[in-house]
């Protein structure tokens, strides 16, 4: 699938999400290039996870549009946007608990039928996430937090991504471990994959990503490159706790 | 095999085989030994064998796919009336079992889609809440169908069924082997049976599928299941259709074997009593669902006959309705189970962790 390569991979414009009669999203935009890691911060309630969602295809949207590596995906089915390459790994991690680590993995690769390829995937998964393959025949739902966020992770890789979608990985692990598994999210991106990250850990997360958008009620209310975000006085007074 | 091994309590660790066999021979022989406690115990083996199904059944929904159905007894209402409308002098229509069995799987499967589709987004308490209405809304329409045009004959039910005859060999009589005479309900526990034997085996395949792994992460983590890729829609219509199509079965089952059916049969107690069955056995585990359908019928039974001499000789009048104990017993079963085996009988973890499963996505 060879694309423009100046148009950008996934372009969200000016999306429109609501519960019942309450506007979650109020006309998001924002774009992804091919291989750039891009953060979303903002704070509690802001939409950021409703706008991971939308991209993911969970929720329905009430207006706006989502192209993706040139199609307009906006009324595909979460289960279709999986097999075009965009995996989320959703808030809270969402690991199959009564599963095995192991059947949690291949899971991921549902969506597949090259099996030979699904193999060397594995093997690429156990490469970067050792620590997991410690503990394939365990039960998921005993892993650490920090453990099983790199199995989400795991996990959304065997779907072989080009967009992967990151729904705060960082949520209640403490910060060595945080700072562990931004290294794997690098090294994913490295490799080739485009990467949108929704944080609460403003600080660390732009210090990771190329660009940055804030979220602020249902709008994007600021963009810039990771740098610029990091330096700007609203958003170091707001997200950054100074 | 293995899978009946899980089964024995100790032999079953040891020496798998041989508790496969031990099962096996124990299931074909049953019924003899039954006999010797009495006719109508074999005829209870009978009903065990069709809460199996049923179990097995429910068990695919809720346990597999982790859709909480508390109306499940509705699509062996749907078989059981399939069965009384095409096979009696109801309506004076007389269709052969293989046709008139698989209809009522397909209606039960469709009574289970007509389920499903308006529930689709609803999870837990809210699932049970109308899952539940359906399963009375049935009861309630069996048993007011009588006028103004009467269809379903109303709270007396349907009366002399067709009874399972199997190209022209009539299960209700009596099977003469020479001088030796095989009654009728040791002829409806083999034809129970085999449809136990071939259920398990079938529901054991569809468990390590793809299908059965879709469920299963489904029932972990809804929105992780669409986000790698399964379509969460069609799997749980395909949970309720199929797990229809065992109450429906059943309940043509039951219908020939009983020769009489009425709404009663089907209330929300019944549906309860299958939940049990589930819960206590082991939610998501095919022998537990087996071991539980078995222990849960003739342990009711078993008190039915002790608790009225006991109760004769103590108080010298019945103070207790067995009917009443059975209920007890089921509470009494669902208090001691979540306080020692919070899992059930026999949980349903062990088995996920074990590794032949691991192989399943390459194959």
């Amino acid at each position: 699938m060879h694309t423009n390569p100046a148009a950008p991979l996934l372009q969200v414009d000016d999306i429109r999400v609501a519960y019942g009669g309450i506007q979650a999203l109020k006309g998001v935009s924002l774009e992804l290039y091919a291989g750039e890691m891009v953060c979303l911060i903002g704070a509690n309630g802001a939409g950021k996870t409703t706008t991971l969602n939308a991209i993911a295809g969970m929720l329905p949207l009430a207006g706006g549009r989502i192209a993706y590596a040139g199609d307009d995906i906006g009324a595909l089915p979460a289960h279709r946007r999986v097999r075009r390459g965009i995996a989320l790994v959703p808030e809270g991690r969402g690991i199959f608990t009564r599963l095995t680590v192991e059947e949690n993995l291949r899971m991921g690769a549902y969506a597949r039928d090259d099996a030979d390829a699904i193999e060397t995937d594995l093997d690429r998964v156990y490469t970067l996430l050792p620590r997991i393959r410690e503990r394939l025949a365990q039960v998921a739902g005993t892993l650490s937090g920090g453990e099983q966020q790199m199995l989400a992770i795991g996990r959304a890789l065997l779907s072989r991504p080009r967009l992967l979608l990151l729904d705060e990985p960082s949520m209640g692990l403490a910060p060595q471990v945080v700072e562990k598994i931004f290294e794997v999210v690098q090294t994913v991106r490295d490799d080739g994959v485009t990467v949108l990250l929704v944080e609460q850990n403003a600080h660390l997360a732009l210090a990771f990503a190329s660009r940055g958008y804030v979220m602020e009620s249902g709008r994007i209310t600021l963009s810039g490159s990771g740098r610029a975000l990091l330096a700007d006085p609203s958003v170091r007074a707001a997200y950054l706790g100074e | 095999m293995d899978a009946l091994a899980h089964a024995v309590p100790w032999l079953g660790k040891r020496h798998p085989r041989a508790a496969g066999w031990l099962v096996i021979v124990l299931a074909l022989a049953a019924p003899l030994i039954a006999a010797y406690f009495g006719r109508s115990w074999v005829r209870i083996l009978d009903f065990a064998l069709l809460y199996m199904l049923l179990a097995l059944g429910l068990n695919l929904v809720v346990g597999f796919a982790g859709l909480l159905d508390l109306g499940y007894i509705a699509f062996y209402a749907v078989g059981a009336y399939t069965w009384a409308f095409l096979a009696s002098p109801h309506f004076g229509v007389h269709l052969p079992f293989w046709l008139v069995l698989p209809l009522g799987a397909g209606f039960a499967a469709l009574a289970g889609i007509i389920l499903g589709t308006p529930v689709l987004r609803l999870r837990g308490d809210y699932l049970a809440i109308v899952t539940l209405g359906f399963g009375e809304i049935v009861r309630i329409f069996l048993n007011n169908l009588n006028h103004p045009v009467n269809i379903t004959n109303g709270p007396q039910g349907i009366n002399a069924l067709d009874s399972l005859s199997l190209f022209g060999w009539d299960l209700a009589g009596t099977l003469r082997l020479g001088d030796f005479k095989v009654h009728s309900l040791y002829l409806y526990y083999y034809v129970f049976l085999l449809c136990v034997a071939g259920s398990i085996v079938f529901i054991r395949r569809l468990q390590i599928s793809r299908i059965g792994r879709a469920w299963a992460a489904m029932r972990d983590d809804e929105l992780a299941a669409k986000a790698i890729g399964i379509n969460v829609r069609n799997m749980k219509l395909l949970a309720f259709a199929l797990g229809a199509t065992f109450g429906g079965v059943a309940g043509g089952l039951f219908g020939a074997f009983q020769g009489f059916v009425s709404p009663e049969s089907f209330s929300l107690m019944e549906s309860i009593a299958v939940l049990t069955m589930v819960v206590f056995g082991g939610m998501g585990n095919i022998v537990g669902a087996v071991v539980g359908a078995l222990i849960l019928t003739a342990l009711p039974e078993l008190l039915r006959y002790l608790a009225l001499p006991v109760q004769e000789a103590l108080f010298h009048r019945v103070v207790l309705d067995p009917e009443v104990l059975r209920m007890l017993l089921l509470s009494l079963a669902m208090i001691f189970m979540m306080l020692w085996r919070p899992g059930g009988l026999i949980p349903a973890r062990a088995r996920y962790a074990r590794p032949e499963l691991l192989g399943g996505e390459t194959r």
